[in-house]
């Protein structure tokens, strides 16, 4: 939490939430050490296992409750995978569900107060994005051979723009991974930073009040947000994995 | 921005930044990959067949049911057609039979009445043949009286009639 001198500076120090350490004592971060980002990971997979495995134990016709909810959750991304990616990338529903699930949970997990944002860090988020870039390029590659690389002849424009077009594209394909991690790490992260920074004024009284609403406020935009990340992660997967399928513009 | 050194944390060597702080990229990196195979398992394996097999059954039997709905609809139109068919049916025997009675009885009673006519007539016939009798003794009768009658009359006033001419003046008379 930040701490707020009443004569002093008001010192606030809204990263501190993103520190990684170690669960059960011990002063470094090894490879295998339980942190807190593995102890909220390990939430995420909890919380799925409780939404789409034991609330889908009915196996009613009719569903339940809690069965209904898995059942809202695989027909999204299953009809955002049939319409982005097309029927054929269907066999790579469970990857992409695996994602937006993890995704989903990690960012709304991280709305708890007092827990961490797995998604907030650039080594999770990055070794998503490149789980992503690297399958989408294989597949490209597998289905179409040479062929993949037309993705990056646009045969649509002037003859004379192609070679120009083909760097465009070429450094965008390469781009992609970057943004598409930093877009979720980002948004995560700023939302938390800004909620803890709108918290730490809220030590001084006379703006108290409007700290507290404007907490209120962005708390509101970050579950947005934290909806909105994991759909974007998602629908953008799919779209790579469109043009992997389907590289012919 | 976290400028204050920690106490002996190891994201105290950090900058401001603990996503920037790379001694932990292979804890998370480890965990992370961890934790995706699981959840990918968990879906792959269990949570996703599940789903969609409970989607597909009732997909099926929402198409069964709309099919069966159907079927029975048209099952109720023949039915009902049947049912008016057989309404006419019934109908239209009744008018036969109704038909056929009249018919029936008509025929009866034309023969019973020709039959009343025929005894009206011979009984008619009888009695007038029993009325000409009548008449005929009554004439006899009336001629045998008048003779006789006669007869004394004539010999009471003093002369012998011949029976003969007597006779044939009272037939002479009855005739007139």
């Amino acid at each position: 939490m930040a701490d707020g001198h009443e004569g002093g500076g008001l010192v606030i120090k809204p990263m501190d939430q993103f520190t990684i350490s170690p669960m059960f004592g011990g002063d470094s971060v090894g490879m295998f050490t339980i942190t807190n980002a593995t102890f909220w990971m390990f939430m995420a997979v909890v919380a799925i296992i409780l939404m789409m495995v034991v609330g889908t134990r009915g196996r009613a016709v009719i569903p339940s409750r809690a069965q209904s909810i898995a059942e809202v959750f695989y027909g999204f991304v299953y009809n955002m995978v049939v319409d982005v990616a097309g029927r054929d990338a269907v066999k790579f529903f469970p990857y992409i569900m695996t994602l937006f699930l993890f995704i989903f949970f990690a960012n709304f997990l991280g709305l708890i107060p007092l827990s961490f944002t797995t998604t907030s860090h650039i080594a999770v988020t990055a070794v998503l994005a490149m789980g992503v870039f690297i399958t989408v390029t294989v597949v490209g590659f597998v289905k179409n051979g040479a062929g993949f690389l037309s993705l990056f002849w646009v045969s649509s424009a002037p003859l004379v723009l192609r070679p120009v077009l083909a760097v465009i594209e070429v450094i965008s394909y390469f781009v992609r991974p970057v943004s598409h991690s930093i877009r979720l790490a980002g948004n995560m992260m700023a939302g938390h930073a800004v909620i803890k920074v709108f918290a730490g004024f809220a030590a001084v009284t006379a703006v108290a009040p409007l700290s507290i609403v404007a907490v209120t406020a962005i708390y509101g935009l970050e579950v947005l947000v934290s909806a909105i990340q994991a759909y974007v992660f998602t629908i953008l997967t799919c779209v790579y994995l469109k043009d992997a399928l389907h590289p012919h513009h | 921005m976290a400028t204050e050194s920690h106490s002996a944390d190891a994201a105290a060597s950090a900058p401001g930044m603990p996503q920037l702080d790379f001694s932990t990229f292979p804890n998370q990196i480890f965990w992370l990959v961890v934790t995706l195979v699981v959840i990918y398992f968990v879906l792959s394996r269990i949570a996703l067949p599940r789903i969609g097999a409970v989607l597909a059954e009732r997909a099926g039997t929402i198409t069964n049911d709309l099919a069966a709905a159907e079927d029975l609809k048209l099952k109720a139109v023949a039915a009902e057609e049947a049912y008016n068919k057989a309404l006419a049916d019934a109908r239209s025997a009744a008018q036969n039979i109704a038909a056929e009675t009249k018919a029936k009885i008509q025929a009866d009673l034309d023969k019973e009445l020709a039959k009343a006519d025929a005894e009206i007539s011979a009984r008619s016939a009888e009695s007038e043949k029993a009325i000409a009798e009548i008449r005929n003794s009554a004439v006899e009768s009336v001629k045998t009286v008048a003779k006789d009658t006669a007869k004394e009359i004539v010999a009471a006033l003093g002369g012998s009639a011949d029976a003969k001419s007597v006779t044939a003046a009272i037939n002479a008379r009855v005739k007139g």
